[in-house]
């Protein structure tokens, strides 16, 4: 390399006369302030929690609609494709603004408001300067009492939705979750994340207005501010805003999944791929459950951060993988524990098989005491720093909020955490970390893998 | 706004310290920008920036490999590095109870990395399945950061391919490494910040405690990256195996922004016009009344606004129906530019622009990992780490002529046009810069 002429070696580099220093002590950790907050239901039957977070003079709003699937089976129904048309158009047009209107008043306040859609919930995003709280719960309460969805908005967003349908079809992890969702569930809605093309083109006005009508209810729903104001006042805000949004019944909660049971991988062929994305799943535990804090360590343990046995065994041992790591996701009334790791085609069946043995051995040879120690530290820490800003609380309590939960489970968890025993942390990894209790897919170029992975066995090839 | 106190110092070895207490929450961010990034790197060895920054998580003097990670994580904190053209970051958020913690950390590797052959093997593995991830396998690719330099610029440094290629990463050596820290990891060639909740002069005290003995040596001169911008349009395509649907990025230069930094912001300013929001322009046009693009966005820099000294970039891009032409969506893009080069944008669409930056500038402050960022690369790039809270006011005043002119001056004829298409569909591969195998 043309750098200069002299210079020290790598050995030299890494030597110095006083040789290697000590790693200073943790000093004293001052506590976070107290949140003052306010949590509780309108008359219309929306919850609100508002929270004060002074850092910056902003205000960030989370909306949450549960928006299930009223079918038990997405076999036939249009509810997705419905449900995305909506989500796209629901702030484009009220009988008072225009789409451009809309954009122009939050953009005044340096504000932004979206909405997107999931097969669990329709969620509204915004945020503005904190003198913008009033504009943003204006617009937000036109949208959801009165929007008129234009009959030209509809028909350029659902064109404009096949076509993004299509891009994010292309992408390698959006192959995979959508895999591995209808191999772990069926045809039941919580695995139908996007709808088909087809299903969105035939998509109607009046459908919207009808889906707008039954399904965009305040009952049930939780509307989360956080930010530089008193939490009485937020409140106040939101009910002058949001008193009037009424509606027969309440928002719909999806269904419960089916039990996620262990077996082979579905192998699926992406044809010229020369990257595997390796997905499994298992069952995990809801956040109320008591043995859920034991469950959180060991899954740090085993691959929920950079420190964990899975990235230091394909990454930082093998070089197999950029990024791998394991993660709770909440479902409704359940939970599933997520393996993900992308790799090489090459090394796709030597970094499935390090993953199964890292699976056996968190049960087997269960954490040490430095390792629970280390994954509780990082799960205190991190949930700290993770909601630190105002953006990141609200969208934490939001969260939470959605599994019926409140502040008061955030700020008692960092106790639960420091509570847990190894041998706790021992039984959830024997528990939920066997190798028989996972299944999964793995999208990559079949014609590469199959040999190897024929021979490794438990993997069905197509 | 109300501005945070900033407190900053040199310790006697070069070390360049930015101190930015807020009380708000029990968390500090420590970060280390190292002014190199990959326009510092040599003919074939392209990447090596970006791999060297991976080498420096592997292992200290004091510390075995692997264990830098546990430490950060085992304190209850959270860490990563990137590499820019122009620098090289390396940052941690952790409890406050921590910092010393971190400071020791950063200080270890910025004294004695221990760099060793079995480490520089594994992460250049590490780093080629980090391509394939980000490039190699996914559509859209290194579209346009890593595409569109090729055609925009002529010199090595400001043309090649920032991830590298997968022949020079297996080339490098252990030797290039040490050259490459020796050369551009001393003290005094890069800025320490520390944000969030501690006292500065206790701060103060632990920086010199752990930095002070790093030992100084001597700053290589930072070469001058500039080139002439274009005489005449220059143009590119590139196919994309995996990609669904064509693309266009358009790349032109724009002024200096640390001699300059006014005339930069007018593009600032203009990039929002654009495309910030349902009512800019190019939304409008393109999205809602023209209905031929899915997505289009205008921004400066490639990795984002105030990331790069010059030459640095305004870049257009827009993927779109493969029914249309990238010339159609070209020529309505230029009719924009000239409309707002002629009648210039409204006071309302700069007001907009204003807001919305100065909500951005807040909501950025609050996320303390991006705090800590913005105030060590402004100070490394730009010499002043107060610009951040700067920005919103110097934005608010740039005028609506200053618009038109930035807008003027994008010319067709002094500009890349990079057209992506799908695999499958017709044109030459001129500039296949993704990576080999």
């Amino acid at each position: 390399m043309s750098a200069p002429t002299t210079h020290r070696s790598a050995e030299e580099i890494g030597r110095t006369a006083l040789g290697p220093r000590p790693l200073p002590e943790l000093g004293e950790q001052r506590a976070a302030a107290d949140l003052s907050t306010v949590d509780t239901v309108l008359a219309n039957g929306l919850r609100v929690i508002a929270v004060r977070r002074s850092s910056v003079p902003l205000v960030e709003v989370r909306l949450r609609v549960p928006f299930g699937d009223p079918a038990a089976s997405s076999v036939g129904s249009t509810h997705a494709a419905r449900a995305e048309v909506l989500a796209n158009t629901v702030l484009t047009g009220t009988a008072s603004r225009s789409r451009v209107d809309v954009d122009t008043e939050l953009a005044l306040v340096g504000g932004e408001l979206d909405a997107v859609v999931d097969p669990e919930r329709l969620a509204f995003s915004g945020n503005a300067l904190v003198s913008g709280l009033d504009t943003v719960l204006d617009v937000l309460r036109d949208a959801l009492t009165g929007a008129t969805y234009p009959a030209e908005e509809v028909e350029r967003e659902r064109a404009r939705l096949v076509e993004r349908i299509r891009l994010a079809r292309s992408q390698p992890n959006v192959i995979a979750r959508e895999a591995l969702q209808r191999h772990l569930y069926g045809d039941h809605p919580f695995a139908k994340e996007m709808p088909e093309a087809d299903e969105v083109a035939a998509v109607t006005r009046d459908d919207v207005l009808a889906l707008h009508a039954s399904a965009v209810l305040p009952r049930g729903s939780v509307l989360v501010v956080v930010g530089d104001v008193e939490p009485d006042a937020a409140v106040r805000a939101v009910e002058g805003a949001l008193g009037g949004w009424t509606g027969e019944g309440a928002a719909v909660s999806l269904s419960p999944l089916p039990v996620v049971e262990g077996g082979d991988v579905l192998l699926v062929h992406r044809p010229g791929a020369v990257q595997s994305q390796i997905r499994l799943a298992g069952r995990g535990l809801v956040r109320t459950d008591p043995r859920y804090p034991a469950l959180q360590i060991a899954n740090l343990v085993f691959g929920g951060f950079f420190s964990s046995r899975l990235v230091e065994n394909i990454r930082e041992d093998k070089g197999y993988t950029y990024s791998a790591r394991s993660h709770p996701e909440f479902t409704p009334e359940g939970a599933t524990l997520l393996v993900d790791a992308d790799t090489a085609s090459e090394v796709t069946a030597a970094a499935l098989l390090e993953t199964r043995y890292e699976l056996g051995r968190l049960g087997l040879v269960p954490p040490s005491e430095s390792e629970v120690d280390t994954a509780r530290r990082y799960a205190i820490g991190s949930l700290l720093t993770a909601t630190s800003s105002q953006g990141g609380l609200a969208s934490f309590l939001v969260n939470l909020a959605g599994l019926g939960l409140g502040i008061e489970w955030f700020t008692g968890h960092p106790d639960r955490l420091a509570a847990v025993t190894v041998e706790q942390v021992a039984e959830a990894a024997l528990e939920f970390f066997a190798p028989s209790s996972f299944t999964g897919v793995l999208v990559g170029d079949a014609e590469l893998l199959a040999p190897q992975l024929r021979a490794l066995g438990g993997v069905s090839l197509p | 706004m109300a501005l945070p106190e900033l407190h900053r110092f040199t310790l006697p070895n070069g070390l360049r310290v930015v101190l930015a207490p807020d009380p708000s929450a029990p968390v500090v961010g420590v970060s280390v920008h190292y002014d190199v990034g990959f326009r510092s790197e040599p003919e074939g060895r392209t990447g090596f920036a970006h791999l060297f920054e991976h080498l420096m998580f592997q292992g200290s003097e004091s510390l075995e490999k692997l264990a830098h990670f546990r430490h950060v994580q085992s304190s209850g904190g959270t860490f990563n590095g990137s590499t820019h053209p122009d620098y090289t970051d390396y940052y941690q958020v952790l409890p406050s109870a921590a910092l010393e913690r971190a400071l020791f950390l950063e200080a270890d590797r910025m004294r004695a990395p221990k760099i060793t052959e079995e480490n520089l093997r594994n992460q250049i593995d590490v780093v080629k399945e980090e391509i394939r991830l980000n490039v190699l396998n996914r559509p859209y690719g290194g579209f346009p950061w890593i595409l569109l330099p090729p055609v925009l610029f002529r010199t090595f440094p400001n043309a090649h391919n920032g991830y590298g290629d997968f022949t020079d990463l297996e080339n490098a050596t252990v030797d290039d490494c040490a050259a490459f820290f020796d050369t551009y990891y001393a003290p005094g060639n890069a800025v320490l910040t520390v944000a969030g909740d501690f006292q500065p002069e206790a701060a103060k005290a632990l920086v010199e405690k752990h930095f002070g003995d790093v030992p100084a040596r001597p700053v290589p001169e930072r070469p001058s990256f500039a080139e002439a911008p274009p005489k005449g349009e220059l143009r590119a395509e590139h196919t994309d195996q995996h990609a669904p649907m064509p693309a266009v990025a358009m790349g032109y230069r724009i002024p200096d922004p640390v001699n300059e930094v006014e005339g930069y912001l007018a593009y600032l300013v203009l990039a929002g016009v654009l495309t910030d929001g349902d009512g800019s322009r190019l939304q409008q046009r393109l999205v809602h009344r023209d209905a031929i693009v899915v997505d289009v966005g205008a921004g400066c820099g490639l990795f984002g606004p105030l990331e790069a000294r010059d030459p640095d970039t305004f870049n257009i891009t827009a993927i779109h129906a493969p029914e249309v032409t990238s010339d159609q969506v070209v020529a309505a893009v230029d009719e924009e530019l000239l409309r707002l080069a002629e009648e210039g944008p409204t006071e309302q669409e700069l007001a907009k622009v204003t807001a919305r930056w100065v909500s951005t500038m807040h909501r950025e402050h609050d996320r303390l990992t991006s705090r800590t960022l913005g105030l060590g690369s402004a100070e490394l790039l730009f010499g002043r780490a107060e610009l951040l809270y700067e920005l919103p006011d110097k934005l608010a005043a740039i005028t609506t002529d200053e618009v038109a002119a930035a807008a003027k001056a994008l010319r067709p004829d002094s500009r890349a046009v990079l057209v992506l298409n799908p695999a499958g569909a017709a044109g030459d591969d001129a500039s296949d810069n993704g990576g080999t195998e």
